[in-house]
């Protein structure tokens, strides 16, 4: 059988973090009573006019820059038109012919190697308005349907990717990274479930036949809400698709473009019947808004206020720090707070592998268990880095490190402290080694089995010499005794 | 590009108006008269012209984020010619 | 009943007189609401005289008065408003059936400056629905007379505005102008009507026909209280993003001074046919009285000016049909009986299953859909109706570049045309109508001569100038002729002062309807 693959574009909308209105100054807060977060404005009541959120259009152009678009000098607004009762305007703001960015790319990768790094590459991403929510009667729309219009105006980016996709596990990546960029510039929380971020994908089929590749007609599908369900709505649909052709044999243009829903119960995706006269929206710029010049200052300022990106950092904690791969990820993934503590600890123990193994196998596990941000952590970075030293310079053996920390994370003392609290202190080699002497004189036996090759007859010593000498490294006492032992034979 | 009654039936289905036989056919009259008449626009040489979608060219105006209060709910909804005390009501929107 | 002769007198005597204490704000209120009682049956310049509410305003002002405190501008003055206009203590109708219960719950910038200045709000006024048309005939409430002969129209679309300043019902009104709206029925009823620089008003809070072109304004008796009027309305808003932030000329002290030197510009184009003769007349013998008065009177050309109209019907009713697509019945404004649509629909679908007509099932209006076409056909007219199916054709596919795009570049050429005449000349001036007041009826059916109208008018909303009309004589049969003075963006002041200057030489501006 003819074997395919599948083109899938996503098409993002974020809620920029602001707080109030693109247009109005009604507060973007979620969760509020309906309908307690409007005003003339984004009611749009006859004779109100909007005027834009400077931060709303900063985060825009923070986000176009991390996104490595090209950024026009001249940028315009304009009127999206249909009708439908969430949209009191019967029209959105949002931009059509001149966007404020275009021409992109975002870097997908995968340590498990599921598939091979790519550059996304990036259409377009345009600020625009948000539209109000309807309160469908689930039994089947026999009672009226409730209109709540707080959310109308919020300052949404729509962020449109070229189909450059291939398969369900990027376009999660996809999505993923696209997360970690906007909540590490702080622009957006990217939270699904109050819908600050929203995926459709335009999905189709390259398919190879006897007679050369063709494409099938391309499919929009909607109310996708977690990323999980992305994942299942493309795998279910890329073979649906191909059943499709391989009943009607429809090729793309013999279709027209159709929208399909996902149901997340059933895990299908289902058609959404379209009004073909619902396409004709008449843009045209809007008259109430005045464009927008940005310069090459605004631009480059906005570059500056990035600051290192996710990607930048994890390729430098790879070269600069030699953690993995999949290490710095997962510590870049954390967020500022934990990269910073991380980027901390290790320039203060000048031990970036100790450091990443202490956050991410320990610290991360706690806060998780403890739900703590690393703020509240009892160890701060300068208490770990101080701890690592101490192990490091051998003033606190590794095998007692645990120990230290606990005590550090319970009483929240610095690790001198601890290492004193617990009575640690360096064994000085000639005590040592007296104590393993006067060990091997009570125990010839173990003497005669070291000599007879069984070096591992020494274990059975260590356990006594602890309880004389707590603090005795267990794996010296072992080299030391089994010396001693080869020695007293060599002497006879 | 002479208008016909079908162009003015598309179109009133985009404007959301219902029109009666009789008011499509005298707006097929009278928008094909003015239709023509605007159409002389297309005598004047215009290649080169920056469109003039503004009467005075402003550009960047923006206000600060800050939130102010909102309308109570009672206000937002005392227009409405049908709400629940809490939303707008229209029909049922599916179905 | 005899009429007070307060509403004689001018309103720089009436503010003296007020100031002084030999006239309450009251007493003049009632002045002028007793002459409502009388004319307005006559003219129905009004959709809603606010007696109580001006009353309670100006016995409010001679409290303050009393108490030595103080008061704005306009303190005690009565001003009529047009019904476009938000304002939070009554409804806002456009005299449209769609809004015929909308109640604001907030003020536009001008309400709210008219009542900073303590002006006493007497009346909402008539207009065409949605200020679309040119007699006032459009409203869906009721009809204005022409106060010079009752079987003509008063203009429009701020006939009201117009009609209840010339029959003496108010001092001072304000209009708004998107297409002359303002000027056109100033000129056909023999007052003073000024459209400011785009962007010198705010239009926050008016109900917008096409943004891009709409400008609030003032029509009044004289030139002199059209400057302090527009005093008191002008200034940036940061509601509006199209307002404009530029300093204020104090208009109503400048006015008296005359321009030095004055270059009056005769436009070419003007004097073509169409133009009545008595208009022409009246309006050469203009140009006379300002070379008498010390200006040189210079031609200037505006080559697209012929292009005006038709540029302007495809731009307005463009930016118009996006405007009044909200009015679709769901948050304000009229909704159609849900219960005779659901009737209808239902009969609709029965027909079809019965006839097996699939085609026609499939394209059967979903409840909303025919909620909003309902509503919308209930609550619109039949100009408004012709507008919004105008400019939806012209947005619509396939069609962009041929009329709204093609219309937005002409509209530069004629920005530009202007700025070239201002180059040789101060002001512009020219008729402001080709004809003078029409018989009430006399356009209703004829869409498109209607809008010819607006030949000498439109221009200067394209290109976002100030512009005024002021009396400038009488035809056989009595009905005034407006003179049209055209300036530079943001020169209001010269083209006040202009203005005055021709005011001062004549007496056309004194001349008051018979009762
Ligand atoms: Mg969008
Ligand atoms: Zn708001």
């Amino acid at each position: 059988m003819e074997n395919y693959t599948t083109i899938i574009g996503l098409e993002v909308h974020v809620q920029l973090a602001t707080k109030s209105k693109l247009f109005c100054r009604c507060s973007t807060q979620f969760g509020a009573e309906p309908n307690t977060q409007t005003c003339p404005v984004c009611l749009g009541l006859p004779g109100s006019l909007p005027v834009m959120n400077r931060t709303a259009f900063d985060h825009a152009l923070k986000t176009a820059v991390a996104l490595h678009c090209e950024i026009p000098q001249f940028t315009k607004w304009d009127r999206k038109q249909y009708y439908y009762p969430d949209l009191p305007k019967a029209y959105q703001i949002s931009q059509y012919d001149l966007p404020m960015s275009s021409a992109g790319y975002l870097e997908i990768i995968d340590e498990k190697h599921a598939f091979e790094p790519k550059r996304v590459r990036i259409t377009r991403a345009h600020l625009e308005e948000d539209a109000g929510k309807s309160i469908h009667d689930e039994a089947a729309g026999k009672a009226d349907s409730e209109i709540d219009l707080n959310r109308t105006g919020t300052p949404l980016l729509e962020i449109v990717s070229e189909p450059d996709l291939r398969s369900s596990a990027e376009s999660k990546a996809y999505l993923q990274e696209l997360k970690l960029l906007l909540t590490h510039i702080e622009v957006s929380d990217c939270n699904m479930q109050e819908g600050s971020l929203r995926v459709d994908a335009n999905v189709n089929l390259h398919i190879d036949t006897v007679d050369g590749k063709i494409a099938t007609p391309i499919v929009e599908i909607k109310n996708m809400n977690s990323f999980r369900a992305v994942e299942r709505a493309l795998d279910y649909e890329a073979p649906r698709q191909f059943r499709v052709w391989q009943e009607t044999g429809q090729k793309i243009g013999d279709a027209p473009k159709q929208t399909r829903g996902w149901d997340d119960m059933a895990g299908v995706t289902r058609g959404q019947r379209s009004k073909e006269e619902s396409s004709d929206y008449r843009y045209f710029p809007d008259p109430d808004l005045v464009p927008v010049l940005i310069s090459k200052e605004q631009i480059a300022e906005a570059r500056r206020s990035l600051g290192e990106l996710p990607a930048d950092l994890r390729s430098r904690f790879v070269e600069q720090f030699g953690l993995s791969a999949y290490d710095a990820s997962v510590i870049v993934n954390q967020g500022h707070a934990v990269i910073d503590y991380f980027e901390q600890v290790t320039r203060e123990s000048g031990d970036a592998k100790s450091a990443c193994n202490w956050v991410t196998q320990d610290i991360l596990r706690l806060l998780k268990e403890r739900n703590q941000t690393i703020g509240e952590f009892e160890i701060s970075a300068d208490k770990l880095a101080a701890m690592i030293a101490a192990i490091n310079n051998g003033n606190l053996p590794k095998p007692r490190a645990k120990e230290a920390f606990e005590l550090m994370l319970n009483q929240g003392c610095p690790a001198e402290q601890a290492i004193r609290e617990l009575g640690i202190e360096q064994v000085d080699e000639s005590a040592l080694v007296e104590l393993c002497r006067d060990m091997l004189v009570k125990n010839p036996r173990v003497v005669a089995d070291v000599q007879s090759g069984k070096v591992q007859a020494i274990g059975a010593l260590i356990g006594q010499a602890k309880k004389l000498n707590p603090n005795i490294d267990p794996a010296r006492f072992r080299e030391i005794c089994w010396e001693l032992a080869r020695q007293s034979s060599s002497s006879e | 590009m002479a208008i016909t009654r079908s162009d003015v039936e598309k179109v009133s289905l985009l404007a959301r108006l219902q029109l009666s036989d009789a008011e499509l056919d005298r707006l097929t009259v009278e928008l094909a008269q003015i239709v023509e008449y605007v159409a002389h626009l297309s005598e004047v040489p215009t290649e080169g012209i920056e469109p003039m979608a503004h009467a005075v060219e402003v550009h960047n105006v923006f206000v600060v984020d800050e939130v102010l209060p909102s309308l109570p709910r009672e206000a937002a909804l005392a227009n409405a010619p049908r709400h629940n005390e809490r939303a707008f009501l229209v029909p049922p929107v599916l179905g | 009943m005899p009429l007070s002769p307060l509403i004689e007198i001018s309103t720089s005597e009436q503010i003296e007189q007020l100031q002084q204490g030999t006239i309450t704000a009251v007493e003049l209120t009632q002045a002028y609401l007793d002459c409502i009682a009388t004319r307005e049956a006559k003219v129905g310049a009004f959709l809603r005289v606010e007696n109580q509410r001006a009353l309670d305003q100006a016995a409010e002002v001679d409290k303050r008065r009393l108490k030595g405190e103080t008061l704005g501008k306009l303190a005690g003055l009565p001003v009529a408003v047009k019904d476009v206009l938000c304002d939070k203590s009554t409804l806002t109708t456009c005299a449209s059936r769609m809004l015929e219960n909308f109640r604001p719950p907030y003020d536009s910038t001008v309400v709210a400056k008219l009542k900073m200045a303590d002006a006493v709000l007497i009346g909402r006024t008539n207009m065409d629905e949605f200020a679309m048309g040119g007699s006032t005939e459009n409203s869906a409430f009721q009809i204005t007379r022409n106060p010079w002969d009752l079987d003509r129209a008063p203009g429009g679309s701020s006939g009201g505005s117009a009609a209840c300043v010339a029959a003496e019902m108010a001092p001072l009104s304000i209009g708004t102008d998107t297409g002359g709206s303002i000027r056109q029925p100033a000129g056909l009823c023999g007052i003073v009507g000024l459209k400011p620089t785009y962007g010198r008003v705010s239009r926050f809070g008016l109900v917008a026909f096409a943004s891009s072109l709409d400008q609030v304004g003032p029509l009044t008796r004289t030139t002199q209280d059209a400057a302090l009027l527009l005093e008191t309305i002008v200034g940036h808003d940061p509601r509006d993003s199209t307002s404009l932030d530029q300093p204020i000329p104090a208009y109503s002290k400048t006015i008296f001074e005359p321009v030095k030197g004055l270059r009056i510009g005769l436009v070419r184009e003007h004097f073509a046919e169409g133009l009545a003769s008595e208009v022409e007349a009246a309006v050469r013998e203009a140009f006379r009285v300002y070379e008498s008065l010390g200006a040189t009177v210079k031609e200037v050309s505006l080559p697209h000016s012929k292009y005006a109209v038709a540029t302007y019907y495809v731009i307005a009713p463009c930016e118009a049909s996006s405007n009044l697509a909200r009015y679709d019945g769901v948050h304000y404004g009229h909704r159609t009986d849900e219960a005779a649509m659901v009737a209808e629909l239902a009969a609709e679908r029965k027909a079809l299953e019965t006839a097996q007509d699939e085609v026609g099932l499939d394209r059967l209006d979903s409840t909303l859909v025919r909620m909003y076409k309902r509503s919308r056909s209930e609550g619109f007219g039949p100009e408004v109706k012709r507008r919004i199916m105008l400019g939806t054709y012209a947005l619509s596919a396939g069609y962009y570049d041929a009329y709204y795009l093609k219309a937005l570049q002409v509209r530069r050429l004629i920005r530009q045309d202007f700025d070239a005449a201002f180059g040789e000349v101060d002001l512009i001036a020219g008729p402001v109508t080709a004809q003078t007041a029409f018989k009430l009826g006399e356009m209703v059916e004829d869409p498109l001569s209607m809008y010819l109208v607006d030949l000498y008018t439109v221009s200067a909303n394209l290109a976002g100038i100030p512009g005024i009309s002021l009396p400038c004589g009488f035809d056989k049969s009595g009905l005034p002729i407006g003179l049209q003075l055209l300036a530079p963006p943001l020169e209001e002041e010269r083209l006040l002062r202009g203005a005055y200057m021709f005011e001062q030489a004549t007496e056309w501006h004194q001349r008051r309807p018979k009762w």
